[in-house]
């Protein structure tokens, strides 16, 4: 069973490791994930989930996970947006597989992962 | 939605956007197999007109859209079962919502993964805080994330490492309880 001495634990070895926490106040990339009615009964809470395991898993820098509420696209969600300076991304119908990409390839390699984009899906 | 839990990480929203800085949420089964969720928030509350309202799916205060069907949906859940679904709020004070849900009855939706629920809240919102509390059979359980930041001296709750440990402190100690999932 879990105890609160096990997070005691963890705190004293993130102390030790205070270097590499991260700070994102200064983050130049912002992820939101559309956390309203619509969004959530379609999925993203796991969604969410995969953003936040995956930046922190792959320990990509400078980005900020966020939330909103309905954008007005509710037969797309689950949504996410990405904002870079005045760059704006919008991913539709999302699931953790597509997040663990657009990590990947977008966040990471800088290039937006085009087919799950809105654009891609309104064609 | 496809599980309570769902519906409750709905419901805490309203109390996030109307700036409660705490926020309760618990699970109750009784002898009967009836389960009560409560959330009570500590936020700018509504006045009657909007408490009336609100149970409304074509009432909303947001201004982007004409529909608000968190509260219905979670309304219609618990009615479905044949429970009860209650609203009391105050301006200035906060809102409570308590929802009994008859388990046994075939139209109930499962609880569904409360921990992830709990711990996506505290992940996401910083500087408020969670109280979770899983009643049974007289036993109790709570994680109240007061506490845990004391233990934490300072460091954030929203770390993956503790975001887990979270999640699993729940997920066990509400098994235990509840001896069974619902």
């Amino acid at each position: 069973m879990k105890s609160l001495q096990e997070l005691q634990a963890i705190r004293d070895k993130m102390k030790a490791n205070i270097s590499t926490t991260r700070d994102n106040s200064d983050a130049k990339v912002r992820v939101v994930v559309g956390m309203a009615t619509c969004g959530i009964a379609a999925g993203a809470r796991p969604v969410l989930n995969a953003f936040n395991e995956e930046i922190a898993k792959r320990g990509v820098e400078g980005v900020m996970v966020g939330q909103t509420g309905c954008i007005g696209i509710c037969q797309y969600e689950p949504v996410a947006e990405v904002f870079e300076g005045d760059t704006k991304t919008t991913y539709v119908k999302l699931d953790a597989e597509k997040v663990e990409r657009i990590v990947v390839e977008h966040l990471i390699g800088k290039t937006p992962v085009t087919e799950f984009t809105i654009g891609a899906i309104q064609k | 939605m496809q599980e309570l839990s769902l519906n409750i990480l709905d419901i805490a929203q309203n109390s996030i956007v109307a700036n409660a800085t705490l926020i309760e949420i618990g699970v109750e089964v009784d002898e009967k197999d009836f389960l009560t969720i409560t959330i009570r928030d500590n936020g700018k509350g509504m006045d009657e007109e909007s408490v009336k309202n609100v149970i409304n799916p074509f009432f909303t205060s947001r201004t982007t859209r004409k529909v608000g069907l968190g509260v219905p949906f979670f309304k219609q859940a618990a009615e479905d079962t044949g429970g009860s679904f209650h609203i009391e709020s105050q301006v200035g004070v906060g809102t409570t919502i308590k929802a009994v849900f008859d388990t046994t009855n075939i139209d109930y939706t499962p609880l569904g993964e409360v921990w992830d629920t709990v711990a996506i809240l505290i992940q996401m919102n910083e500087t408020i805080d969670f109280v979770y509390t899983v009643r049974k059979d007289g036993e109790e359980f709570v994680c109240d994330t007061r506490q845990l930041r004391e233990i934490m001296e300072g460091m954030p709750l929203s770390d993956l490492n503790v975001v887990q440990w979270i999640k699993e402190f729940i997920r066990e100690n509400q098994t235990e309880i509840l001896k069974r999932s619902y």
